[in-house]
């Protein structure tokens, strides 16, 4: 009896232990709670811009728009122009390079390569007036535009390739009038369609960002928390927290998941250990570009075929640009799984004139670094994409060619498709030295991608990664990873251990079988 | 010689024997689940239980050890060279001659030569190899920032790759066990004497009485 009772208690306790380590409490965590009722909470403007006299004014030029809006805020312009959407460029200390200007200005990506000698046409994306090759717009602070972050109204555009100006035709009382805080419109019209189109660059960034659904992004959702841009980049005196690093060196002013969410977001103590190095998004954005492609190759080698003297255009079946011959071949893709790579906040990057070390393989433009034993670095998920862009074989750096002109006749590649004028005078602009010989290289960038967040019950399976075929992480090979590793020489040896152990059994089996009926005969025999 | 039922396996401990067989099982599928080896209840489900079934294999442990040593039951593991060579040719020559067990089994010594070396080699070696890999499994620390330097360990490898070896070496220590359970005086005695705790053996105090008349 006293042995029944021992024998109860202690399967009692090892069904208390099973209960108490198998259930889920299902209570949400109370950060994520208070965040939705933080963000639930619709925050109303302390002004009605459209009471002030200065803004129902006739206004001849968007300056005058600028003029009247510093005549209240006044000591708002050094702060804009403090600001790297302003300057085009940050200062970042490399290793190797010391403090450097990092930016739209003097990098090389590997979509329309460069900025330098085409500012008329890039300056459609900056926040300033009058933008030329000369710089002298970063001077004269009416030159800021205030308009293209804070209209409220998406009523203002920017004209093509007049140096950033806008559209004359606008109604800029109106707009003037509806000034707020920047929203999903004031940010996407440029982030969206960076690189010459819709989510040519980013992947995670496109024009289904102004209005998703929770599919696209969990936060963004206009049918969930219906977040804006500037609920998580968070802004102090124009400096906005977050940056992507096609343009960022050092591990400074970044936004992340955690400063909400803290490092610890989930139940499961497994998932929260997960967190030291495996970035948020690795689980959480399963895969990007989820409702229109982007952009995965670009082949500039391609570029400049024409059909009757005619520079012509092709789409692919998805009835995007499959070919442009002022821009050479692409190759776009929906529904992107990202690849993966170690990432502590550092990068280094190509910058004009830099020597190639290497011209037999591609060409990184923006390495970003980290390994499985940088206490930093964690796994995150990137877009890679891939060009073939101009270089100059002697000198060995990247060609910066000038693309844009108003005429024909300025040597500009996209007027007169010729690579030979195009790289001289592009390269004048940006006073580097041109052998004139042109040869194609293989580059990539690596995009880190952010934004698109599933929905939990959507992100990534444990055993997408913990598997031994396809493992979403089978190129990172610096680290044991549970249920994808094992040591080949074990589990041979375990399995022949076994195979043996059976066959042994086995072979005694037999002999014991044949020797009992053996045994047997005899008896019966005597 | 008379033969008598005995009352060799203790309640507890024939309850720690099948508890442990179900949890080693256990143990070893969803291990091996985890390993890769083959898909069963998913990657995380499969870590779930096999740490629920660890923490369980752990108590039991500890209940096992304060059983042995209260109860002096231990000193049957511990391994003799006597008669260790009988038992081998027991296994490789005798069984097939229907030569009796060169071991006799009773009460007080219920392990022969070869059991008790195997057993003692499982609870000091292999049993204790998986449970601290296993549980520096469960606590690795990932190489971190602000934590102590000291209790780092750079990598899980060395880790993951002993438990395997601990595991593989009792899924083959199974396969054989279940085997040479069969080696007993019937087919199912042995079996049947881990189920009930009864054991039909010699009486030898009885034998020892009779011969002296």
């Amino acid at each position: 009896m006293k042995k029944i009772v021992l024998i109860l208690a202690f399967f009692g306790l090892l069904v208390i232990i099973a209960i108490g380590s198998l259930s889920q409490r299902d209570i949400e965590p109370t950060t994520l709670i208070k965040l939705k009722e933080k963000y639930s909470k619709v925050e109303q403007p302390s002004v009605n811009h459209g009471r002030f006299e200065i803004l129902k004014q006739k206004f001849n030029s968007p300056q005058e728009v600028t003029k009247a809006c510093q005549s209240c805020h006044n000591t708002t312009a050094h702060q804009v122009m403090n600001s790297n959407h302003w300057n085009w460029e940050r200062e970042e200390y490399v290793k190797g390079r010391g403090v450097i200007y990092l930016g739209k200005r003097n990098a090389i990506n590997n979509f329309c390569i460069g900025t330098q000698g085409n500012e008329k046409s890039c300056a459609k994306c900056h926040v300033g007036y009058g933008m030329d090759s000369k710089g002298e717009v970063y001077t004269d602070s009416l030159n800021i535009d205030c308009l293209v972050c804070h209209d409220n109204s998406e009523t203002y555009a920017k004209a093509p390739e007049k140096g950033g100006a806008p559209l004359m035709n606008l109604d800029f009382n109106k707009i003037a009038q509806s000034v707020g805080k920047p929203k999903r419109t004031n940010c996407g019209v440029c982030h969206f369609y960076g690189g010459g189109g819709n989510n040519v660059k980013h992947g995670d960034l496109e024009m289904a960002m102004f209005e998703p659904t929770k599919d696209i992004d969990v936060h963004m959702g206009t049918d969930g928390m219906n977040l804006e841009c500037t609920d998580c980049h968070t802004t102090i005196q124009h400096n906005i927290a977050g940056k992507v690093y096609s343009l960022s060196s050092m591990n400074l002013n970044r936004n992340n998941c955690e400063q909400c969410h803290t490092d610890t977001p989930h139940t499961d103590d497994i998932l929260n250990e997960h967190t030291l190095k495996v970035a948020c998004q690795t689980c959480h954005i399963p895969n990007y570009a989820k409702a229109n492609a982007t952009k995965m190759y670009w082949d500039w080698s391609t570029a400049g075929r024409l059909k009757n003297g005619e520079p012509f255009v092709e789409e692919d079946s998805m009835g995007n640009h499959a070919y442009m011959s002022i821009k050479g071949s692409f190759v776009w893709e929906k529904n992107v799984k990202p690849d993966y790579i170690w990432f502590n906040g550092t990068a280094s990057h190509y910058l004009e004139g830099d020597k190639i070390k290497d011209t037999t393989k591609a060409l990184i433009l923006n390495k970003l670094h980290g390994s499985y034993s940088d206490d930093e670095a964690k796994l995150i998920p990137v877009k890679i994409h891939k060009a073939k862009q101009p270089y100059d074989p002697v000198n060995k750096i990247l060609i910066q060619p000038k693309l844009f002109a108003e005429t024909k006749g300025e040597g500009a590649f996209w007027k007169d498709f010729n690579w030979q004028t195009a790289s001289e005078e592009g390269m004048k602009d940006a006073k580097l030295p041109f052998s004139g010989k042109i040869s194609f290289l293989e580059t990539e960038m690596y995009w880190p991608v952010n934004h698109m967040v599933a929905s939990k019950e959507n992100s990534v399976n444990c055993n997408e990664c913990h598997t031994r075929d396809e493992s979403r992480l089978a190129g990172i090979n610096d680290f044991y990873l549970p249920g994808r590793d094992y040591s080949a020489l074990v589990d041979t040896g375990g399995k022949w251990l076994i195979i043996l152990s059976l066959t042994g059994i086995f072979i005694h089996a037999l002999f014991r079988f044949y020797a009992s009926k053996k045994i047997k005969q005899r008896a019966i025999n005597e | 010689m008379s033969k008598k039922q005995f009352y060799i396996y203790k309640g507890f401990e024939r309850f720690w024997h099948w508890m442990q067989a179900i949890l080693i099982f256990f143990l070893a599928f969803t291990g091996f689940e985890i390993h890769g080896t083959y898909s069963f209840f998913g990657f995380r489900d499969a870590v779930r239980y096999h740490n629920v079934a660890a923490y369980m294999f752990i108590g039991l442990i500890v209940f096992a050890i304060f059983w042995h040593l209260t109860t002096g039951e231990y000193k049957q593991y511990i391994p003799t060279l006597v008669n260790i060579k009988a038992q081998l040719n027991y296994y490789i020559f005798g069984i097939f001659r229907n030569a009796p067990h060169p071991t006799k089994k009773t009460v007080l010594s219920k392990l022969n030569p070869l059991q008790k070396l195997t057993y003692f080699g499982l609870k000091i070696l292999v049993i204790p190899l998986s449970l601290t890999s296993g549980l520096l499994y469960i606590f690795y620390r990932y190489p971190s920032r602000h934590g102590i330097k000291a209790i780092n360990i750079e990598t899980l490898e060395v880790i993951a790759i002993v438990h395997t070896v601990a595991a593989v070496l009792l899924v083959a220590f199974i396969i054989t066990h279940l085997y040479l359970i069969t080696t007993g005086e019937t087919l199912t005695s042995n079996l049947k004497a881990m189920l009930t705790g009864y054991e039909e053996l010699e009486d030898m105090h009885h034998t020892e009485q009779k011969e002296k008349k």
